[in-house]
């Protein structure tokens, strides 16, 4: 009896863990494991150590406790740089966010992308994927452009040179990313036709518009599209540039749509002609739904590239995040503050695209759960 | 029965009639683009045609590697700007790989500073767009730098200030140029070397050693050639004076700002690639290596390399593309590249049209010839299965 007892206690039941061994356990084995575990480990660690206790103290210094927050000139030409003048930011906050709109309305612009940022929130999980998310993100667009153009329900009109900062960065965006799906997908079904003119036109515009730079679109944008309307029809230059970044946007979008089109199997194509589709019937109904669903991930990703490359139209002299941020460093008072102006715009669209990039991988995980349902039930 | 060519009632009836409808539409969008475009030209007495290019080009640039002055014709100036973008893709595809090498190195490492810092390299980098870094590159270098006339000396006779960098570089001279002659020769016979080992390890199943006598090859006939010129030693040094840095030579902190820029974004993107090239070959692959009794180095070499480049090249390729597109970017802050001096054709001669097909063509040709050297590199290396 007292040797079972003993056989038990020593010997724990099959099944149940035991724990590590003492050298995998606690700090030091952390610290071995992770900092410590070969000579060029030990040696990079203490480098790497070495570096960040001399630099950390400092930046925090420079960055937060020694600041200057108020938008006080003097004080901030009293620290002569040896501690960042957020005063420039918060003097500034209202040209760099919505550049040269009129001061006294710029409440519109802030409700305009607060909307823009709550229906985005709103429709980012996929249980929010109804056909009712298509009609909602219309009337979005609408008001958004309601409200900053004005001339109607008693707003004031503003023309659209005068939009800037993040709800430029934001429109562009929107409709560069929006606009282009539609053609992307024409030009993905285009590249898989079996129509030869259509899969030449359509590869040749996209080979050649990936082919070169963005920043050739936006000259063709404010250079040749005036050429290419008729007399007398005039786009101002924010429609211009928007179309333009559709235009090159589209040829992206058409590949990552073709790599959908490309995840889905050959069967999928032919259970649909079996059933007695057309090509339309099928496309709507059986292939594009599953195809479109599968690069949702890449969608957000070309959101995410949209959003970084809209700063170029600062080249094209419009004034978004990056252009307003330029112009604001204009005043020959505050232009040596220019650091803590970078950071700050590289602060906000490194928040915005880290919550976009992190939520695409969240997507990505989740809907390949999703696409390997099949697989598992069919073993 | 015989049905009409274009019938909506065949497969290949509605075919030719979606082909004819699609050919039409194009052909009347064109037309009407190409009516539009000869009245505007007409409207705003802009002449048409590529003849401008003869003509002086009347503007300055500011830097680069071709001789060129204003009164040159504007071909020229166009090729000076491909010769500026050429030489800042060139050095920062150098800097970006070296740098995204290590970096997607860094982020697979064990030790978790070295591992952190490597991933906040990639994600801050990547989530700030490139011509706000430019700026900022551009800013530093033009504002924090120091004055031209007391530079940092970062090495020996290394001077770094608002004027950009100067460096020692040889006097020109006889035995430079005996060199430069050798060296595409020494290349050849390191090539021939490493042909010869190929075929006699098909012959024979024995491969002999020959990457040390072709690296000595390589580097020993431009050594000759040197020796042979009188071995010159003579380096125009660059010298500190009141106002600023004389001597040596230079690059602005125009291109100094865009190659740093260019080369640390494109050195996180290049790093996700090596980390996911490295991460594609199965573990098995290395245990199998091991279990054969090879050693660690041959196994980096002969499998784990080989089987990752397979991974790691197309990408890699397409970030070359992606910088040598991105350099376009030099036109924000000045440096005189291509589409830089085709900005200022433009508002010189108000010939958009032109100048624009001269940028696109240019950057489609670089595409053109990198996707058929990627098509022969890839038909090199594709797995051949049965």
């Amino acid at each position: 009896m007292t040797a079972s007892v003993e056989i038990a206690s020593a010997c724990p039941p099959p099944g149940a863990p035991r724990p590590p061994p003492r050298r995998a356990r606690g700090l030091l084995a952390w610290l071995r494991v992770n900092l410590f575990s070969n000579v060029f480990s030990a040696a990079a660690t203490l480098l790497v150590g070495a570096a960040l206790v001399r630099v950390l103290p400092g930046a925090v210094r420079w960055l937060f406790t020694r600041a200057v927050y108020a938008p006080d000139y003097e004080a901030c030409r009293r620290l002569a740089y040896r501690a960042a003048c957020w005063g420039f930011v918060a003097e500034k906050h209202r040209l760099i966010l919505f550049g040269r709109y009129p001061y006294a309305e710029q409440w519109r612009p802030l409700a305009a992308t607060l909307l823009v940022i709550v229906a985005l929130a709103v429709s980012a999980h996929p249980s929010a994927w109804r056909r009712g998310v298509l009609v909602a993100w219309a009337s979005v667009l609408a008001i958004f452009f309601t409200l900053l153009r004005g001339g109607a329900f008693g707003l004031s009109y503003v023309e659209s040179g005068l939009w800037g900062g993040l709800p430029l960065t934001v429109i562009l965006t929107l409709v560069g990313v929006s606009a282009s799906i539609p053609l992307g997908i024409a030009l993905a079904l285009a590249r898989r036709s079996h129509l030869p003119l259509a899969r030449a036109a359509s590869t040749l515009y996209i080979e050649m518009v990936r082919g070169v730079p963005l920043i050739t679109v936006l000259f063709v944008a404010s250079f040749v599209f005036p050429l290419l309307l008729p007399q007398g029809l005039r786009l101002d230059v924010l429609a211009r540039v928007a179309i333009g970044i559709t235009l090159f946007q589209a040829a992206y979008m058409a590949e990552v749509v073709r790599g959908g089109l490309q995840g889905l199997s050959r069967g999928q194509h032919e259970a649909a002609a079996s059933l007695g589709l057309s090509f339309w019937q099928a496309q709507r109904k059986v292939i594009l739904p599953q195809a479109l669903v599968l690069v949702i991930p890449s969608f957000v990703n070309s959101l995410l590239s949209t959003f970084m490359d809209t700063s170029l139209v600062t080249v094209v002299s419009m004034y978004d995040l990056t252009g307003a941020l330029r112009l604001s460093l204009g005043d020959p008072q505050w232009r040596n503050f220019f650091l803590e102006g970078y950071l700050f715009v590289a602060a906000v669209y490194f928040v915005c695209c880290l919550a976009m990039s992190r939520y695409s991988h969240w997507l990505e995980h989740r809907l390949g759960r999703w696409a390997r349902r099949p697989e598992t039930l069919r073993t | 029965m015989k049905r009409s060519f274009l019938s909506w009632s065949t497969r290949s009836g509605r075919a030719r009639i979606y082909q004819v409808a699609l050919l039409a539409a194009l052909v009347v969008a064109g037309g009407w683009l190409w009516s539009n475009t000869r009245q505007n030209l007409e409207a705003r007495q802009i002449r048409s045609g590529f003849s401008f290019l003869e003509e002086p080009a009347g503007f300055d640039i500011g830097e680069g590697a071709v001789p060129y002055t204003p009164s040159d014709s504007y071909v020229w100036a166009f090729a000076a700007g491909v010769a500026n973008t050429l030489r800042v893709a060139i050095v920062g595809i150098a800097l970006a790989t070296v740098l995204g090498t290590l970096v997607g190195v860094g982020r697979l490492s064990r030790n978790v500073l070295v591992r952190g810092l490597c991933t906040a390299y990639v994600e801050v980098l990547r989530n700030v767009p490139l011509i706000l870094q430019l700026f900022a590159w551009y800013t530093v270098t033009t504002e924090l730098l120091p004055e031209a006339a007391s530079p940092i000396e970062l090495a020996p006779n290394v001077y770094l200030s608002k004027g950009g960098l100067q460096f020692p570089v040889p006097v020109w001279s006889r035995g430079w140029a005996l060199a430069a002659a050798a060296a595409p020769l020494g290349i050849a016979a390191a090539w021939g070397l490493f042909r010869w080992a190929r075929a006699r390890r098909e012959r024979t199943g024995h491969t002999p050693q020959v990457l040390w006598p072709a690296l000595f090859v390589a580097a020993a006939l431009p050594f000759a050639g040197w020796l042979a010129g009188g071995a010159p030693r003579a380096l125009d040094v660059p010298e500190v004076t009141a106002f600023n840095v004389a001597g040596g030579i230079g690059v602005t902190p125009e291109f100094l700002a865009l190659l740093i820029g260019l080369a640390t974004f494109t050195a996180a993107y290049i790093a996700e690639i090596v980390r996911s090239g490295i991460l594609a070959v199965p573990h098995g692959q290395t245990e199998a290596a091991a279990a054969v009794g090879l050693s660690r180095r041959q196994i980096l070499r002969l499998i784990v390399l080989p089987q990752a480049l397979r991974v790691i090249i197309p990408p890699l390729t397409s970030q070359f593309l992606n910088l040598t597109k991105n350099s376009s970017l030099a036109v924000a802050i000045g440096y005189p590249d291509l589409v830089s001096i085709a900005n200022t054709a433009i508002n010189q001669n108000g010939q958009a049209l032109e100048c624009i097909i001269i940028i696109m063509s240019v950057y489609l040709t670089i595409n053109l010839l990198t996707a058929l050297g990627m098509g022969y590199y890839n038909r090199r290396v594709a797995l051949v299965e049965r």
